[in-house]
């Protein structure tokens, strides 16, 4: 995958000079993912941001997009990255597609791929800065993992990368349950990402949620949560807190 | 075939637009022992006359394991087959490792072709001399297919290559519409007659025969020594009971089955002592 013609005369990639032909630290970022399970298929949440640093740059980045006719990719972390790893996967669905046999690649493969992408990069200290989340759906069999930007790869009923791992999961490990219906799984989902708009601060209020079925692929045009912040707690907070006066 | 200019090597097309070469591969391929194949909507059959040396070696390898999904029978240069066996099986170690799926068979054999395709367009190269019946699985269900050194591919619902093919494909001819409703056991039952006919007469013992099964739910494998001969015994005797209503070779088989019974009694004992080799 990383066919770079080093001019460097460094041996290892871990010299001061070389340290410019790899990833040291991410730029634009996306941030947390979310996914499940349902009756029919997969949904998967992100909101459209792309932060720089601290500052909430970019309002329209698509963090969510198809792959082939049965899977679905969500990321999160370094943006340029996500779309190198869209070029790979083009590619692969490409010369899946050339075969024009009666076979294609489903989500549980396109993961694993993945994995050993993710893994490979990290064990040449260059990662693809990325949290990825894969749904899909192939003759009846729903499918939903992650891969980090280390190669750690599970599959699960319901995955969320970054702070969704701290903020979301909790709620869907309480509330999932088999067989939700599209408008549950929306709900779930949509309670998630409010708690992460208010309590992540790289979160903005613009999502967009996405489902793959049997049928394909459809994502939601960009919309927003209603928020609630006159909670009696959100006035003076910091009155009577530990070192405040 | 006459030796003639154009067949020193692969390279070099005859004015009538053949590849000598190529055609002489396809008769090394004759030359082997008998492999033949035959599939269902969700099984796939193999089976091959094993030939040995001498009474004192092993018999030759002729069915390969290749994965769960997919194995092989050859015909021909076995040494060759053995090479190309190899490859299958690295190439589908690779599939699984990157995909954690089974190679589709349909891509397995197009590589293969692919790969003996070369072999004929190499002047420092030579073409495999090897057929293979490919059976595996994939998404679309149980798949038999032929790969010749000329870098063709064919799917077939039946065939068989090597010597004395040609009596079992007529074999199978006749019986192949019902192939694909055919339940697993019947299936074994056709591969192991349509054996038998290219042995022309020769007695029939689950020793020189070699059977193996692929399907939805059960993994390649090779039958052992003991079930193959077991349905050999069943035919013996339901020739003997059917009569001259039946089959029609069951005439034959009439008239050599009490021979071929006590034949495959005394095979069936003698050959338990003697194998470690066997298949």
């Amino acid at each position: 995958m990383n066919f770079m013609a080093s001019k460097q005369p460094e041996n290892s990639l871990l010299g001061p000079e070389a340290d410019s032909q790899r990833t040291l630290y991410p730029y634009v970022t996306g941030t947390s993912v979310v996914a499940l399970k349902y009756k029919d298929g997969i949904l998967m949440a992100a909101d459209m941001g792309g932060s720089y640093g601290s500052t909430l740059r970019y309002k329209n980045v698509e963090r969510m997009k198809a792959i082939g006719k049965h899977s679905l990719l969500g990321a999160s972390g370094e943006i340029s990255d996500f779309q190198e790893i869209l070029r790979y996967l083009d590619d692969l669905i490409l010369y899946d597609n050339m075969w024009d046999d009666g076979n294609s690649l489903g989500p549980k493969e396109v993961h694993n791929y993945l994995t050993r992408v993710m893994y490979n990069r990290r064990n040449k200290f260059n990662p693809l800065w990325n949290s990825l989340v894969l749904g899909g759906i192939k003759n009846g069999q729903k499918y939903l993992g992650t891969v980090s930007m280390i190669g750690v790869n599970f599959e699960d009923d319901h995955v969320a990368t970054g702070f969704g791992n701290h903020l979301a999961r909790p709620i869907l490990r309480q509330e999932w349950h088999e067989n939700l219906s599209f408008e549950d799984g929306v709900k779930l989902l949509e309670k998630c990402m409010r708690v992460l708009l208010y309590r992540d601060r790289s979160a903005i209020n613009k999502l967009q949620i996405a489902k793959i079925t049997e049928e394909g692929m459809t994502i939601s045009q960009p919309y927003s949560l209603k928020t609630y912040w006159e909670f009696s707690a959100f006035e003076n907070p910091t009155q009577g807190a530990v070192g405040s006066w | 075939m006459f030796r003639n200019q154009y067949d020193t090597d692969v390279t070099t097309w005859s004015p009538a637009g053949r590849l000598f070469q190529v055609e002489y591969a396809m008769e090394a391929m004759k030359q082997g022992s008998a492999a033949i194949g035959l599939r269902s909507k969700t099984h796939v059959v193999l089976g091959c006359v094993n030939k040995a040396n001498s009474e004192l070696s092993s018999h030759q390898k002729k069915i390969f394991k290749v994965d769960d999904h997919i194995g092989l029978a050859i015909a021909g240069l076995t040494a060759d087959g053995r090479v190309l066996s190899r490859y299958m099986r690295n190439e589908c170690i690779n599939y699984n490792f990157t995909y954690e799926s089974p190679l589709p068979v349909g891509r397995l054999v197009v590589q293969l072709a692919d790969k003996a395709q070369v072999c004929t367009q190499r002047s420092w190269k030579r073409p495999y001399g090897v057929g293979l019946l490919v059976a595996g699985l994939d998404e679309s269900g149980a798949h038999l297919y032929y790969n010749c050194p000329s870098g063709n591919y064919f799917e077939y619902q039946a065939f068989a290559i090597g010597s004395r093919s040609q009596a079992a494909k007529t074999y199978l001819e006749r019986r192949f519409e019902n192939f694909t409703d055919s339940s697993r056991d019947d299936l074994v039952k056709d591969a192991i007659t349509a054996i038998r006919e290219t042995l022309q007469g020769e007695t029939l013992k689950s020793s020189i025969c070699t059977i193996a099964v692929v399907g939805v739910g059960e993994p390649f494998h090779i039958l052992d020594q003991g079930t193959v001969q077991q349905i050999i015994d069943t035919f013996e005797i339901a020739a003997e009971q059917e009569g001259p209503a039946a089959e029609p070779d069951a005439a034959t088989g009439r008239d050599t089955a009490a021979e071929q019974g006590t034949a495959a009694d005394q095979g069936g004992s003698t050959d338990e002592g003697v194998a470690p080799m066997d298949i």
